[in-house]
């Protein structure tokens, strides 16, 4: 049987980091000098799995729990401790050119822009390290600047330009070579609404037109619900769940909940007879109902008079994802968090 | 590195070259600043022309200790490096990730950050020390295309040299908290060594034969020697020879403790 060839293969990826630490205060840093104190930290540990060339693959996490690290690792930053890592059929680690043309990292808190000069000077620099001809560094010019709108910013110097200006001529300087692979580490993080799902829509476009991958971690939980049909959720290095975003939000809180508009006050305890009472006020309530309940209450609800409207909608992820990393499997060497930078 | 990668960087370093003059020029009044803490010269200058003023001091009258610390000027301008300071920071905040990135060695694109500062500093401090030279000093100076030639091999020499020690220094930032400690030391061996305070063939005969071992006068004085006239030409070639062998083996270490730094990136914090 033929295997179809996989955009990112991960198997057994571990990654140690040897920490100094030392308590504060004058003695402490006086004993460090003779005599130095390592920790292991285990950023990531034991971690598999596999993407398809055009998948969009949202990667989930607390903070410290090693996504950045596995970032880091997939292009070719850091090398792992052990494990085996393929993108695009080349082993990062190694920082091949040929994949380094295929590749990006996008890291919403770093940037590759030339602070005080104009971005199209840091285009025009990427253009000659990758050796894009001129007529497809036109062809992509023009497309990035018609859908990031970023034609009449790009000759501003950089420093002058808004977060969500620089975001975007960002993603252009990390696109123009059109890699195939796209590694986005909080591309969105401190961008307002309009900006974050002007970026989502970008990102999108580029998946769909160029049969991209795309692995992205965001904090913005509508981000990933908007472009990731599957997630790669993680915490304390180690893989917690593979799959599809609603199957893991069903497993998770196997609820719905219903929103309802009322003209007068329900009783608390009629509502409680149908389901958790989240919210209770006289023109509102919320409540959450098991799925396979849902259709009895529903009706039981639409019946009250008082009821003038009804809204069922799934848990937000942001709680899906606080209930999933509240209960931890117990391990026998679950580890700290990642050093700083290894989130 | 391949021939392939040997040609597709030849082909980006005129751009490499472009962007880094457009970043210096907006640097400019920074990099002023930075010039005028290495006018050291001038202040050896008026200090060994007071001292000249009534006898010769060897071979150095008041004319020639003014060519000689002119010299040192333009050649400390234009050969100098500031690499250190640079990969300490982005090997410390993690910025080095974005040059790793890059499928071009981060070395080749520092180097052109620095060549393209040159016209600029040269733009600075050519013409002020050309126009000291009108007053004092500038029948010293050798303009024979022979000695030309050599003193323009010897200024590139004295870069690579420079450039290399400093991305040398610079990688052990990848093993230490800072590397710039170590460069105060190399520092301290520069002033002394490098005939920057003083010029060499005044010093005592067995601090001579030291410097003349240690790669210090090559980055430096060395150059300033063969234009001002102080080298017979055969010595000069001699010197050039060792010089070209203290940056190439220079260079080697530089790219070795690269190559072994690289693996230990961690990313502080990137």
């Amino acid at each position: 049987m033929t295997q179809a060839p996989l955009s990112i293969h991960v198997k057994a990826l571990s990654k140690v980091y040897r920490v100094h630490e030392r308590e504060a205060g004058l003695a402490a840093a006086l004993r460090s000098v003779f005599r130095r104190r390592y920790k292991a930290v285990h950023a990531v540990q034991d971690l598999s799995f596999s993407i398809a060339p055009g998948e969009r693959v949202g990667f989930l996490g607390p903070n410290g729990a090693g996504k950045t690290t596995t970032l880091k690792v997939l292009s070719g930053l850091l090398h792992p401790t052990s494990g085996e890592v393929r993108v695009s059929g080349h082993v990062p680690q190694r920082r091949e050119v040929g994949f380094l043309k295929r590749i990006t990292l996008v890291m919403g808190q770093k940037q590759q822009l030339l602070w005080d000069l104009p971005p199209v000077e840091t285009f025009a620099l990427n253009r000659a390290i990758y050796g894009i001809p001129e007529a497809g560094f036109k062809a992509t010019m023009a497309e990035l600047e018609g859908l990031l709108d970023i034609a009449r910013i790009s000759s501003k110097p950089t420093r002058q330009l808004s977060l969500g200006e620089r975001m975007k001529c960002e993603l252009a300087a990390a696109l123009l070579h059109r890699p195939e692979v796209l590694f986005l580490d909080e591309p969105t993080i401190g961008l307002d609404v309009s900006m974050q799902l002007g970026v989502r829509e970008f990102i999108r476009h580029y998946n769909e037109r160029h049969g991209a991958t795309v692995l992205l971690t965001s904090h913005y939980m509508d981000d990933v619900a908007a472009l990731c049909p599957r997630v790669i959720v993680i915490d304390q290095g180690r893989l917690r769940y593979d799959g599809d975003l609603q199957a893991l939000a069903r497993s998770v809180r196997p609820h719905k909940r219903i929103s309802l508009r009322t003209a007068a006050p329900l009783d608390r305890a009629l509502l409680e007879r149908i389901g958790g009472v989240l919210e209770l006020d006289p023109a509102r309530a919320v409540l959450q109902v098991p799925q396979e309940h849902l259709r009895e209450a529903v009706g039981h609800l639409l019946g009250r008079p008082e009821v003038t409207d009804l809204t069922i909608e799934d848990p937000p992820l942001e709680e899906v994802m606080r209930e999933l990393f509240n209960h931890r499997p117990e391990g026998p060497d679950a580890a700290g968090g990642g050093p700083e930078g290894a989130s | 590195m391949s021939a392939g990668a040997v040609a597709r960087a030849l082909r980006a370093y005129p751009t490499l070259l472009r962007v880094g003059l457009a970043g210096a020029v907006a640097y400019r009044a920074e990099m002023l600043i930075w010039m005028l803490t290495t006018t050291m010269p001038l202040v050896s200058l008026a200090l060994w022309s007071a001292v000249a003023a009534s006898a010769p001091i060897g071979r150095f009258g008041a004319r020639d200790f003014t060519a000689y610390f002119l010299a040192t000027l333009i050649v400390r301008q234009l050969t100098g490096s500031w690499l250190v300071w640079e990969m300490n920071m982005e090997i410390r905040n993690g910025s080095l990730s974005q040059r790793l990135l890059k499928p071009i060695h981060p070395l080749l694109v520092y180097s052109a950050e620095n060549l393209a500062a040159i016209p600029l500093r040269a733009l600075l401090c050519v013409p002020v020390a050309a126009l000291a030279l009108v007053g004092a000093g500038g029948e010293r100076f050798r303009a024979a295309p022979a000695t030309l030639a050599l003193f323009a091999a010897a200024l590139l020499g004295a870069w690579l040299l420079n450039f290399f020690t400093m991305a040398l220094i610079g990688a052990l930032a990848f093993v230490m908290e800072s590397s710039t400690a170590i460069f105060q030391i190399y520092l301290a061996g520069f002033m002394i060594f490098a005939g920057y305070l003083v010029p060499l063939e005044l010093f005592p005969p067995a601090l001579q034969q030291i410097a003349a071992v240690l790669p210090f006068r090559y980055t430096l004085a060395f150059p300033v020697e063969v234009v001002t006239g102080l080298l017979e030409p055969d010595a000069a070639l001699r010197d050039l020879a060792i010089q070209w062998a203290f940056a190439v083996g220079t260079a080697a270490a530089a790219l070795l403790a690269w190559r072994a730094g690289v693996r230990r990136f961690a990313a502080f914090g990137g």
